[in-house]
């Protein structure tokens, strides 16, 4: 009888999946159960380029639809389908249209959902950025003059009040707790990104979170109301009025549905170095997860496991998920899994910011070149965990340097296994 | 021997191909992508991932 692999997730991570399976010499049955009702698409532009000229939905769904592998063939897609239950030890999927679906191997690949700041005030008018649907009714409220509250100065954030200010929009970015992108590029870029970014006209307001979101009546919030959010109050008092606000403030997994079978959920689902979700009584043969809900041992710098939420990971994490789950289900032994290598990249007011490794670990960060004070001007950064360089970045220089300090970081090793020799 | 194209319109010089297959891709001192149209059918897995790793999807493997 003909076996089954189930995909949860029909985003990249549930794509590249599927195509690393049939590279992995898996030619029996794949199907590949989605939320979204549109094929896996490209979301880094849902930020960027998209949020700044989207044109038509079908415009911009073609402009960012991922293409397939030509070998991908023979995969069922059930869009629309989100799994909402599983039971590992049966075997079985139940799907929001109420059906059970039984498979041999199963692929998570659920991925992440915008996590919201959770303060008193109306929620219409405010937005978040994680799908091309978020990003079209976010792009019509987005005219000259329009008044932007940005919440978050992660990646998405800093993007968001980029493209919005080029836009024409008065924008305002709270950064919270940290400064932008602070926690992946380290505090003195991160300063000299935020003189950036006033130079270009954003509003940064530093060390102040929202507490509250005002409403349009300005007196005080009536939680049965629809009414439309109409700026934040700041920690320390101050308003700011705004008719659009967005809120990008990280990300929680998608495991609810993994519940109830002795996994540890507690941020993503734990899998081993091979991708293999761990159980009760250690890897599942039959189960792995990809991309950014996976927690998985970082052996390049031996600091445990941990989610990466770059674009690269459900490419990344498939390569190695599809070989262990077809050796698995054929009783085969899992090859030796690769260690990848973390890479990330933003765009914000035509400036390029590229990075390598686990900067967001480092101890002790060097200029490895030009003035961190100056990002538009090129600057490059080591930095560095016991000694070791385990991350690179490079802000507004040509691709060349990224791959000259991206070597310098692969040729500093893989911590495991420098620990073995 | 298979064929390459990128579509120069939609390329960013992102130079992550360069890093999945540098038999075929690399990074002039401008930064800027250049490439082999054709390569030898033994590269077509890098090829493949340097195609998967373009975070504008501007390579296309022809027939």
């Amino acid at each position: 009888m003909t076996r089954r692999i189930a995909v949860a997730g029909a985003s990249m991570g549930g794509l590249r999946a599927a195509e690393q399976l049939r590279s992995a010499g898996w030619e029996e049955d794949i199907v590949v159960l989605g939320q979204e009702s549109h094929p896996p698409y490209n979301r880094p532009p849902l930020s960027k380029e998209l949020l700044a000229a989207p044109g038509s939905a079908a415009e911009a769904l073609a402009a960012v639809t991922l293409r397939q592998r030509r070998t991908a063939t023979g995969i069922d897609w059930r869009l629309g389908a989100p799994v909402t239950r599983a039971d590992l030890s049966a075997r079985t999927l139940t799907l929001a249209t109420g059906e059970e679906l039984a498979y041999d191997g199963l692929v998570i690949a659920t991925g992440l959902r915008p996590a919201r700041v959770e303060v008193p005030g109306p929620r219409h008018g405010r937005h978040v950025i994680r799908t091309i649907d978020d990003t079209l009714g976010l792009h019509r409220e987005l005219c000259p003059g329009t008044r932007v509250v940005v919440v978050g100065a992660g990646f998405i954030g800093c993007e968001a009040a980029a493209t919005a200010t080029s836009l024409g929009c008065q924008v305002t970015l709270v950064e919270g707790g940290s400064g932008p992108m602070e926690r992946p590029l380290g505090r003195r870029l991160s300063d000299g990104v935020r003189r950036f970014l006033a130079e270009k006209g954003v509003h940064c307001v530093s060390g102040r979170r929202v507490v509250e979101f005002l409403s349009e009546t300005g007196d005080g919030y009536d939680a049965g109301s629809h009414l439309r959010c109409a700026g934040v109050r700041l920690s320390d008092g101050t308003e700011v009025p705004a008719d659009v606000v967005i809120e990008a403030v990280g990300s929680k997994p998608n495991t609810e549905w993994l519940a109830g079978n002795g996994l540890d959920l507690a941020d993503g689902v734990l899998c081993d170095e091979s991708m293999r979700v761990i159980g009760a009584r250690g890897a599942l043969p039959s189960v792995v997860a990809v991309g950014d809900v996976a927690r998985y041992p970082d052996q390049r710098t031996g600091t445990g496991a941990r989610r990466v939420e770059h674009w690269a990971t459900p490419a990344d994490t498939a390569k190695i998920a599809a070989p262990a789950l077809v050796a698995g289900l054929n009783g085969e032994a899992v090859p030796e899994p690769a260690a990848p290598l973390p890479s990330f990249w933003t765009d914000i007011f035509k400036i390029r910011i590229q990075g390598v490794g686990s900067p967001a670990l480092a101890e002790r960060i060097e200029v490895l070149e030009g003035d961190p004070d100056r990002p538009a001007a090129g600057a490059a950064l080591g930095y560095y965990r016991d000694g070791r360089l385990i991350g690179a970045v490079t802000c507004a220089l040509p691709a060349d340097k990224q791959l000259h300090y991206r070597k310098l970081v692969t040729d500093a090793g893989v911590a495991a296994r420098l620990a073995a020799v | 021997m298979r064929t390459i194209d990128v579509d120069r319109s939609l390329c960013d010089n992102h130079g992550q191909c360069a890093i999945a297959a540098p038999e075929v891709f690399r990074m002039n001192t401008d930064g800027v992508l250049e490439y082999e149209p054709t390569f030898d059918d033994a590269l077509l897995d890098e090829v493949e991932e340097a195609i998967d790793v373009c975070p504008v999807q501007a390579i296309f493997l022809k027939d």
